[in-house]
């Protein structure tokens, strides 16, 4: 075991950054388009903001749609717009696009859900007071909503992690890739046992960073 | 009522009526209301859970749209403002709520201040008029404390503070108190009647507990189903109310009955006498004796004080001759509000 470990070290260490790269490059775009979303999801379905029912069911049906896509499909399906939006078919830049895609989806919906916890009484409380419906969003309803979109993004980045291991498929590398083409094509047990370990320390990294930062936030106020 | 205090009308209601539609049932919530507050009045809602309170105060800040009739504040009739002449009509317009709704995840400092800057103060101006509001409100010290840090009575003396921080000419309070114990209900309802007083601000109070209308409420509106039943005087609506719903609402809370064993012990007829308006404050008993010869025994009473008149409920045993009883009960009929047999032995 020991002596594979030092034989594949090289390939481990760049497996682990093609994941790294993929996860967090996409979770940072995704993060922000789906906030986004879940903005326009939540505005255009708030009474006391800018409900407009056509604009969210349009929008809310395309999120869903993508969501209900199986990632390699979906990932398959974009590799001609991966082409053109970062201009190769691949490798881990053009697992990229449909990453982000599928990410941004999924966390525009939670995201969503997280701006409509926000308490509809705050809401009332500063409309009533005369503030501008774009402070509301940005100053209040935000703010607000910060600890339950930590916790969101940190369900989010599990789950892109989760995508990224699909990535070999279009030779995007990472650690799912070493796992299968070791562990399963070359019947290497070892090194796919060493991946599995790898992924579940990722996720406790990240699932821990994120309770971090809920306790960090709750400290303050409330 | 001081004169001064019926100024003119400040916000009329003209055939107002709300409904929700939610898939295909419709929720008729206000119906056809009319009626005008005064300014410097505290004008109390009361009714049944459901009656449309909310959504008829909700109408006054144009956060709830009316589907059809008229609401006008200061004379501008509020639905045909655009949106920077609303946002200037609900600064003008303080709201309080029952779970006090302030930014949990701001200080009571930065909750106030976000309301002065959105109306155009500077950080400095927003300070200044920060510390004035806690000072009024009393609680300075609690300057940097969290909403969570603070208990129920803080909590919505920071909210009236933010109410009025843009100096507001009504403040519309949905069921204030309901979320307060006792003590602190007095406390808020006290600082209200401050409010009104001395500022000489509006205030459009919902509750569900009369006790708390009978305190600081000027007048009364009583909503059943959408509709406005009754408006009144305070004072007028519970000594005679005119609607058999407001009847009902009142009896609901007024549960003064004998003990049984009190009947049960007591000899002769008995009798419930209602009193108030000048009525109340004779010594009705004491005449009744002097002038029929006849044995009244008190078995039970209570007298309250609405807006500083007092109300009473009395129940009494009467003895003596025949004649002389009828009599006695003949003037004791006539000279209290209201005289009821309860046991005619
Ligand atoms: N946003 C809404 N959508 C649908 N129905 C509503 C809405 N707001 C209130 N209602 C309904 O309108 C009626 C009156 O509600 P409300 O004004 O809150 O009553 P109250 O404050 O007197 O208890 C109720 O039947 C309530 O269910
Ligand atoms: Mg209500």
């Amino acid at each position: 075991m020991l002596e594979s470990f030092i034989e594949i070290e090289d390939k481990l260490v760049k497996a682990l950054q093609e994941t790294a790269f993929m996860t967090i490059t996409s979770l940072v775009i995704a993060v922000i388009l789906g906030i986004g979303l879940g903005l326009v999801l939540y505005i255009t379905s708030e009474p006391l903001l800018s409900k407009n029912t056509p604009v969210y069911e349009v929008i809310g049906f395309i999120a869903n749609t993508i969501s209900s896509i199986p990632f390699l499909i979906l990932m398959i399906f974009f590799l001609p717009i991966s082409a053109a939006v970062v201009g190769t078919k691949i490798g881990s830049k053009a697992v990229l696009v449909p990453l982000t895609v599928a990410a941004a989806a999924f966390f525009g919906r939670l995201a969503e859900a997280s701006f409509s916890d926000v308490d509809k009484g705050v809401l009332e409380a500063v409309i009533s007071s005369g503030a501008r419906k774009s402070h509301v969003i940005f100053k209040i309803v935000l703010p607000e909503a910060r600890i339950s979109l930590i916790k969101n993004i940190t369900v989010t980045a599990i789950t892109v992690l989760g995508f990224s291991a699909m990535a070999g498929l279009v030779g995007g590398g990472g650690i799912g890739d070493l796992a299968y083409r070791y562990g399963y094509q070359r019947y290497k047990k070892e090194v796919m046992i060493i991946c599995i370990l790898l992924l579940i320390i990722l996720v406790q990294l990240v699932q821990t960073i994120g309770d971090l930062t809920v306790r960090a936030l709750n400290k303050r106020g409330r | 009522m001081s004169e001064q205090k019926r100024a003119g009308k400040l916000i009329d209601f003209e055939d107002v009526s709300v409904s929700f539609k939610q898939r295909k049932k419709v929720t008729e919530a206000v119906r056809d209301v009319t009626f005008s507050i005064n300014e410097g009045e505290i004008i109390g809602i009361i009714g049944s859970s459901g009656a449309g309170k909310s959504t008829l105060l909700r109408t006054i800040n144009r956060l709830q749209t009316v589907s059809s009739g008229r609401v006008t504040v200061e004379g501008k009739s509020i639905g045909e403002l655009n949106s920077g002449e609303l946002r200037k009509l609900r600064s003008n317009i303080g709201m309080i709520f029952q779970h006090f709704n302030l930014i949990g995840s701001k200080d009571v400092y930065s909750n106030i201040e976000f309301v002065l800057l959105e109306n155009g103060k500077t950080k400095e101006e927003a300070g200044k008029r920060i510390d004035e509001l806690l000072k009024y409100v009393g609680i300075e010290d609690k300057k940097h404390s969290y909403p969570g840090q603070l208990s129920g009575g803080q909590k919505q003396r920071v909210a009236i503070a933010r109410a009025l921080a843009n100096n507001a000419k009504i403040l519309l309070c949905d069921e204030p108190t309901s979320a307060l114990d006792t003590e602190t209900t007095e406390a808020v309802l006290n600082l209200l009647k401050q409010i009104n007083r001395e500022l000489n601000i509006t205030i459009v109070l919902i509750t569900h507990e009369l006790d708390v209308v009978k305190e600081i409420c000027d007048r009364v509106v009583v909503m059943d189903e959408g509709r406005v039943v009754e408006i009144g005087d305070v004072y007028d609506v519970f000594t005679r109310p005119g609607s058999e719903f407001t009847k009902t609402l009142i009896r609901k809370e007024n549960r003064f009955v004998i003990p049984s064993n009190v009947l049960e012990n007591a000899h002769g007829k008995i009798v419930r006498i209602d009193y108030f308006d000048e009525n109340a404050e004779r010594a009705l008993i004491a005449e009744a004796i002097e002038e029929f010869g006849v044995r009244i025994n008190i078995l039970h009473g209570r007298i309250e004080f609405i807006k500083k008149k007092p109300v009473g409920v009395l129940y009494i045993s009467i003895n003596g001759e025949p004649v002389q009883t009828r009599d006695a009960l003949k003037y004791i009929r006539e000279n209290s509000g209201k005289m009821e047999v309860i046991r005619d032995a």
